[in-house]
């Protein structure tokens, strides 16, 4: 009984020590076991289970199962396995420790029971991902590893202080749902939204990601942000704001993503855009729209993952990303661009791949319960994502011009790790009650019906037809190596621009204020130096030359009393004479 | 698709080297499209979205949206584009001087050639 009650990210934990003392073949058996072994225990974990135990007058429950948060442990153990595949050639101790931890911070948030529980898994997330994009040992991406980490510790201090007013106004700590309503609640959000990269607070997203390692990018695209869409779908369902911050996520980051030129920054932004769909569906809240939320984000996992490693395949060989300096990579990396097409087509919801038979769950919700516009700007969102990471990734990396790159197919455990992600998302979309079985809710919902099949269909072709178009009329904005400001600007240029001068200017008056202040204690210290023990006036003098001042002094003494005596004699012999007169008149009367 | 390290001259010929290939695929789209809008006539579509009335409303939508994301896109370069060393020159400690306006496409690959190697190359091997 004890073992199904075994935290799921214990063997995580277990597994990056046991990697952390070991070398070649064997560290690569821990590294692919462990998800596998972790993986099979979860299996055998029945929805329900909890470990708990008193901390502080407070009921910590470690584990807590049931089956939204059995879902998102399926996934994370089927994308832990997949990122350490694909990483299995990497010979370096960090990544592949940070991974592991990475991977097991990440299912033990989704079994918190208790918010002081997921706090911890929250931190233990950015420490441990951090490393995965420091791991590329470039300047670059140490300084937006730098911001990376400020920004998601900072998400996990608001989740603090949103956590200690919780507490206080709930007298409990338990994990269920919040709802928006008091200040405590909107501290919660706020926390889950830099971690779910809510428009404003995105940038993190688009500015760290395409800086890790080939590898990195891949395990870092799986878990921080289906973590926060968890987190969002437990405590916040059915919150109206999420379905305007949704839609606002989905469509804003395709233009942006139309003009990138780093590829990896491209999957970053549509990646965003992906999130938006499943934030309108928590927003929307309806069994049918939170089982889109959740079945797009087990879906996108896949896909997009697929997507960042065809990307980190092409990057590991050719040493290069962006769509300026990529293209004709088809002739040399045949399979790679296959399995980058089939990653494409997902995102894109064609029929019989996986986006299809998850977002149309999102957008049927909206339709059904009266969100018309969100579901027009949904539309549009999915016609720009097939235009931005459908055609665009693969075309600019693998057909376009060619770059007269020539390269070969990258390792076998690259390709083998985009395989089986690629024949997931196909198996996914050919046969979605695998998928949906694991769904918190019973819907009983279909995606392959004629009018759904034949609407998406013609959706996607004629935007592609478009991009055909605008290419052939040369109106398609080529790919120009750049660098396109976003909110980054603000924290990266705007703040450093205005708080330079002003620290400059600050540092200048508190210059000249302790100068002023300096030079009056400089006074104060000059006086007091001469009464002091060893200043001029408090001096300790020989008694010797004391004895010749004092007979000095005497001796001037001496002087003027005889300067003095004789005035007195002069003045005294003057009145004696008078006072001698006196009598001799008298007797002369 | 073996042995392509050899000479550019000798290289063999891929599939898209042919123009004539990549005119099959986009007749392939049209013909595609085309069939797409004649289902319409063939297959009832559900109406849950008074817009949905419309003959051909997603093919439209679909290509006019796609149209307005590129072209608003490209306006947004207009005033978002930036050098590719934007941040880099302020906040790299070890920043090379940046390089001139790279006219010919050979100095260009070169200087990318060398930037790979200074900062944006993979780690692992």
């Amino acid at each position: 009984m004890w073992m199904a009650e075994l935290p799921a990210f214990v063997p995580f934990f277990i597994g990056a020590l046991i990697a952390l003392v070991t070398k070649g073949k064997l560290r690569q058996a821990v590294l692919l076991l462990t998800p596998v072994l972790s993986g099979l225990h979860l299996l055998t974990v029945p929805a329900g289970t909890i470990l708990s135990f008193n901390f502080l007058n407070f009921q910590l429950e470690v584990f807590e199962v049931d089956k939204l948060s059995l879902l998102f442990g399926y996934i994370f153990h089927i994308a832990a396995f997949i990122c350490m595949l694909f990483a299995l050639h990497v010979k370096d101790t960090l990544q592949q420790v940070s991974g592991l931890l990475y991977a097991g911070s990440a299912v033990g948030a989704v079994f918190a029971g208790d918010l002081l529980t997921l706090f911890v898994f929250w931190e233990l997330l950015a420490v441990t991902s951090v490393f995965l994009i420091w791991a590329r040992r470039t300047e670059r991406a140490y300084l937006a590893g730098l911001r990376y980490l400020i920004i998601q510790v900072l998400s996990g201090v608001i989740l603090l202080a949103g956590i200690i007013f919780y507490a206080h106004v709930h007298q409990s700590i338990d994990f269920e749902f919040i709802g928006l309503n008091d200040t405590a609640s909107w501290l919660i959000f706020i926390a889950f939204g830099i971690k779910c990269a809510f428009p404003m607070l995105h940038n993190w997203v688009t500015d760290a990601y395409p800086e890790a390692t080939p590898t990195g990018t891949v395990f870092l695209s799986a878990f921080t942000t289906k973590v926060a869409v968890y987190a969002l779908a437990r405590a916040y369902p059915g919150t109206e704001l999420l379905v305007y911050i949704g839609v606002i996520m989905a469509c804003f980051p395709i233009f942006f993503a139309v003009i990138e030129n780093d590829l990896r920054r491209v999957l970053a932004y549509s990646m965003i855009n992906q999130i938006g769909f499943m934030v309108v569906g928590i927003g929307i809240g309806t069994a049918l729209a939170v089982n889109g939320a959740v079945s797009h984000a087990f879906n996108d996992i896949l896909f997009k993952g697929l997507l960042f490693m065809s990307m980190g395949a092409v990057l590991h060989m050719t040493g290069k990303i962006d769509g300026s300096r990529l293209g004709g990579l088809y002739k040399t990396m045949p399979k790679t661009a296959i399995l980058c097409m089939v990653g494409a087509a997902s995102i894109s919801a064609f029929p019989l791949f996986s986006g299809f038979v998850s977002k149309s769950m999102v957008m049927s919700a909206a339709l059904n319960n009266g969100y018309g516009w969100a579901w027009l700007l949904l539309l549009f969102s999915a016609a720009g994502v097939f235009h931005h990471a459908g055609i665009k990734i693969p075309y600019f990396a693998f057909f376009a011009h060619d770059s007269g790159i020539r390269t070969t197919e990258p390792p076998k455990n690259m390709l083998f790790a985009m395989t089986i992600a690629a024949v997931l998302c196909i198996a996914i979309g050919v046969y979605p009650q695998a998928l949906y079985s694991l769904l918190p809710f019973d819907t009983g919902y279909n995606p392959y019906d004629a009018t759904h099949v034949l609407t998406q269909t013609q959706l996607l072709f004629f935007s592609a037809l478009a991009f055909v178009w605008l290419n052939l009329k040369k109106m398609y904005p080529p790919e120009l190596p750049s660098v396109n400001l976003d909110i980054d600007w603000f924290y990266r240029r705007l703040f450093p621009a205005i708080l330079t001068p002003f620290f400059n200017m600050f540092w200048a008056i508190d210059r000249a204020v302790r100068g002023v202040f300096m030079r009056g204690v400089n006074g104060v210290l000059g006086i007091i130096s001469r009464h002091e023990p060893d200043g001029i006036l408090s001096r300790t003098q020989l008694s010797g030359s004391m004895v010749i001042w004092v007979s000095m002094l005497l001796a001037v003494f001496l002087l003027l009393t005889l300067i003095e005596l004789k005035q007195s004699f002069l003045f005294l012999g003057i009145h004696l004479q008078s006072l001698l007169d006196i009598p001799s008149q008298l007797w002369c009367r | 698709m073996a042995n392509h390290e050899s000479n550019n001259n000798s290289e063999k010929k891929y599939l898209f080297d042919n123009p004539k290939n990549v005119k099959r695929i986009l007749y392939g789209l049209y013909v595609c499209c085309a069939v797409l809008v004649l289902l319409e006539f063939v297959i009832h579509r559900h109406i849950y979205h008074s817009w949905e009335d419309l003959f051909a409303f997603y093919p439209i939508y679909g290509f006019i949206g796609c149209v307005l994301l590129v072209l608003v896109a490209k306006w947004m370069r207009t005033f978002l584009m930036r050098d590719e060393d934007y941040y880099d020159k302020l906040e790299k400690k070890q920043h090379p001087a940046p390089a001139k306006s790279e006219s010919t496409a050979d100095a260009d690959s070169e200087s990318n050639q060398a930037e790979q190697k200074q900062g944006g190359n993979h780690v692992d091997g």
